[in-house]
């Protein structure tokens, strides 16, 4: 808990920073907006932490984002499908990317950042293949189904929140709600969370341990990607118009920086689930901030950029500084 | 008298471990000094702080009777002094006169002068009698190549002192003798050497004198006419050397074996058959030179490496052992020899380190017993003596034996009934070697079977109710309790015998 202390400073700093400047931050509107965009990013980089604690690397999310919500447009629209049929197909198609990730770099011995990278490159191609490179949209249909990535569930008791209106909680938060809690479980409750940190450390003594070192890894892009796809389900449905050259393009680094700055170490075997969601969290109260108190975008990647580097040095630091005391005792 | 170098009363401190007490010797011109002692008696560390690695807390060093202060590599290299490492420290990707010059390369401007490394290296290769192409790339010679290759940028950098540390634990008969050549003929032009060894036989051979160390002390020295195997003994495990095995056995007769192994094959010796049993309650040593197969072996058991034929039988049933699982569930357990790579995972808890390997068996329906993991923890660190502040300290702050007191704690808290270990004594202090040693024997009375390789002869003479020796690949001899002694070892290690 104590490692998260400096992040959630920063996430409370730059709130505070930032509506002091501009009480507009604090709107319902634009609450609810940097809400819905952090769950989204969330999701994504819950699921390439778990790749980094294996010490591997996922740089195909962007990729998979675009091909998931391209196909999923494309497929209620231009092919006709049912709802059920559509989103079972999407899901199983990211799936079976992790799946194939997993196997490349378990079985066939080659470097994660390889397989990614050929990853980002092919997926994003079969988008714009099937697509034909046209943008895709729901248009005005599919309301109920468009309601999982724009509705909000009104919070209890509370009436009406916010300046100017109604405030409720987006529906997209409800759902990385969901995966975190299943996901800090799943790392930090059972046999396989440790295995994943254990292997991360040393695959070598988790192997000869007893562990499935190769099935864990699997395991671990498999949720990568699958994580990929609800996201990927999700931001189209909240854009409604996809362009397959460009949905989800650079998200990869977004949920790698955002994974970092909750205290994922490149290196594996170190990560905290509540850590990457505050991480994503400054990153995208960062980009909101930006807008919001009219800053030229063009600082937007020199700022958010500098802020993440300046967070790492000051995480470093911090750890050399315990380091010393430890070695003093 | 002057002496080119001279060590006085230096002394190191590790967290948990005095390494070094009061350390003196000295070293005169044109002098081969051996330097010996078990594991862990503060051979390395010394030579470290004498080539920079490492800097005293105490004491002083001199050379050429003035004091000097080795802070670092760099420094030692200007004053003349080369540590040529057990694991040798050369670039294999880079030609031969490349690495006797990294660092140092003659240069124009920002270019290295190419064609003056190779001529100046060819006379140094020549130097060490070494007949190799300065442009041959270092990964595609062999390990007593490389050996000489390390000597001769030694020599390239003007060294007057060379050290080195187990340089034959690698090398073939025949290229030790090559070696020896080459230190006598560094002794005929002045150099000194160091030679780091507990091989008894190679010190006898090529040492003018020979310092003793014991638990990081000087435990004495002996002058050339004196070098002789009893008194390099004596001194070097001191009254340790009384401790006997408290009990000898040759495993309960009256039950099936715990562990057969038949006709079995690996992969880096695929022409001998592997032929053995273990008996419950049995502890056999596994003796032989480096590269005889015997880590080979236990891997393969363990489902390391895949066996390329033969069975694996415990109880008397056969085994299907296609990984660490497999052998785990069949009730073995490995003490892996590379401790820090294979053994523990030094950025854990202690606690989740010695549950590692039974975390699944405690589990109900993949949650972890938090509590459970604790009292076992406790449990262990109880039972083993494991030194450590609290269940939470990352294991990589442990000494070297609680270090490996957590990787046997692991396996115990699955009650294996047959327990493998490699090397379990390897770089640890005597203390701990003597306590893992009565818990090797505590679990045998408790019935588990004991296979351990060793490569020191006092540990196989001490442990063995019976020892197999290995020999490039095949069991060459098997010694019962009574028919042990260093000659019978060392004549099936060597191949010089065989059954």
């Amino acid at each position: 808990m104590k490692k998260l202390l400096g992040i959630t400073g920063l996430l409370a700093f730059v709130c505070i920073a930032t509506a002091i400047k501009e009480p507009n931050f604090l709107n319902a509107y634009n609450l609810q907006n940097t809400i819905r965009w952090t769950a989204l990013f969330s999701l994504i980089a819950i699921g390439v932490s778990f790749v980094i604690i294996t010490g591997g690397i996922d740089l195909s999310i962007g990729s998979t984002i675009g091909l998931v919500g391209s196909l999923l447009a494309y497929l209620l629209t231009i092919k006709g499908w049912s709802i059920g049929a559509a989103l079972l197909a999407v899901m199983l198609v990211s799936l079976g990317i992790g799946f194939a990730h997993g196997l490349l770099v378990t079985k066939m011995r080659l470097q994660p950042f390889v397989v990614t990278l050929c990853g980002l490159l092919i997926y994003r191609g079969v988008a714009r293949y099937i697509t034909n490179d046209q943008s895709q949209g729901f248009g005005n249909s599919f309301e109920e189904l468009r309601w999982l990535a724009t509705g909000q569930a009104s919070i209890p008791f509370t009436g009406g929140l916010g300046a100017g209106g109604r405030f409720g909680l987006p529906f997209p938060f409800i759902v990385m709600l969901i995966v975190g809690i299943l996901g800090a479980i799943f790392l930090n409750r059972t046999i396989y969370g440790r295995y994943l940190l254990a292997l991360g450390r040393n695959e070598t003594a988790a192997r000869y341990s007893g562990i499935n070192t190769d099935a864990m890894k699997m395991i671990a892009y498999v949720i990568c990607s699958g994580l990929a796809g609800v996201a990927g389900i999700l931001f189209s449905l909240n854009l409604n118009s996809v362009q397959p050259s460009g949905l989800g393009e650079f998200y990869e680094l977004y949920a790698i920086a955002g994974a970092v700055l909750g205290g994922c170490s490149l290196r594996g075997g170190e990560g905290s689930i509540l850590g990457v969601i505050i991480g994503t969290a400054v990153m995208r109260v960062l980009y909101n901030s930006i807008n919001i108190l009219r800053i030229p975008t063009h600082w937007e990647f020199a700022i958010i950029g500098g802020v993440i580097l300046s967070g790492v040095i000051v995480d470093e630091l911090v750890k050399r500084v315990a380091a010393k005391r430890r070695a003093a005792r | 008298m002057s002496y080119l170098l001279e060590v006085r009363s230096v002394s190191k401190r590790f967290p948990g471990v005095l390494a070094l007490e009061n350390i003196s010797l000295t070293l005169a011109r044109g002098e081969v000094l051996a330097v010996v002692g078990e594991n862990g008696a503060g051979k390395s560390t010394l030579m470290k702080i004498l080539a920079g690695v490492q800097e005293p807390d105490a004491g002083e060093i001199l050379i050429d009777d003035r004091v000097v202060e080795i802070s670092s590599v760099r420094v030692a290299q200007r004053l003349g002094i080369a540590l040529i490492h057990q694991e040798l420290n050369l670039a294999d990707n880079l030609s031969v006169a490349a690495n006797i010059f990294l660092g140092r390369e003659p240069r124009s401007g920002w270019f290295i002068r190419t064609g003056e490394t190779e001529t100046s290296s060819t006379s140094v290769l020549r130097q060490v009698g070494l007949d190799v192409s300065p442009r041959a790339l270092v990964g595609t010679l062999s390990l007593g190549k490389q050996q000489l290759v390390e000597i001769a940028k030694a020599l390239s950098a003007q060294a007057r002192v060379i050290i080195m540390d187990e340089p034959t634990s690698a090398l073939s008969q025949h290229e030790s003798e090559a070696l020896f050549r080459v230190i006598r003929d560094l002794r005929q032009r002045g150099v000194s050497v160091i030679y780091i060894s507990h091989r008894l036989r190679e010190v006898k051979e090529i040492a003018d004198r020979v310092v003793v160390l014991r638990d990081g002390r000087n435990a004495g020295e002996l002058s050339r006419d004196e070098i002789t195997h009893d008194n390099l003994v004596r001194l070097m495990v001191g009254r340790n050397f009384e401790i006997r095995r408290a009990r000898v056995s040759t495993g309960d007769q009256t039950r099936a074996t715990a562990l057969e192994v038949r006709s079995l094959r690996t992969a880096t010796h695929p022409h001998h058959e592997l032929n053995f049993s273990l008996r419950p309650g049995e502890i056999v040593g596994v003796a032989g030179l480096v590269g005889a197969g015997r880590t080979e072996m236990l891997e393969v058991l363990f489902g390391i490496e895949h066996a390329l034929g033969g069975e694996i039988l415990m109880d008397g049933v056969a085994q299907n052992i296609e990984s660490p699982r497999d052998a785990i569930r069949a009730g073995m357990a490995l003490v892996p020899e590379d401790r820090k790579q294979q053994g523990v995972i030094l950025e854990m808890a202690v606690s989740e380190n010695l549950s590692l390997a039974s975390l699944r068996r405690e589990a109900s329906a993949a949650f972890i017993n938090h509590r459970g993991e604790r009292s076992m923890a406790d449990e262990m660190v109880a039972k083993l003596g494991i030194k450590t502040p609290n269940l939470r300290q990352f294991v990589q702050y442990l000494s070297g034996g609680n270090q490996q007191k957590v990787v046997i704690g692991k396996w115990l808290a699955l009650r294996p009934r047959v327990l493998l270990l490699d090397e379990p004594t390897r770089g640890i202090d005597v203390g701990a070697k003597q306590e893992i040693c009565k818990l090797m024997e505590q679990l045998a009375a408790e019935g588990v079977a004991i296979l351990f390789v060793s490569s020191e002869m006092e540990e196989i003479l001490r442990m063995s109710d019976r020892a197999l020796v290995m020999h490039e690949g095949r069991i060459s001899g098997e010694l019962k309790r009574e028919e042990l002694s260093e000659d019978a070892v060392m004549g099936f290690a060597t191949g010089a015998r065989r059954t």
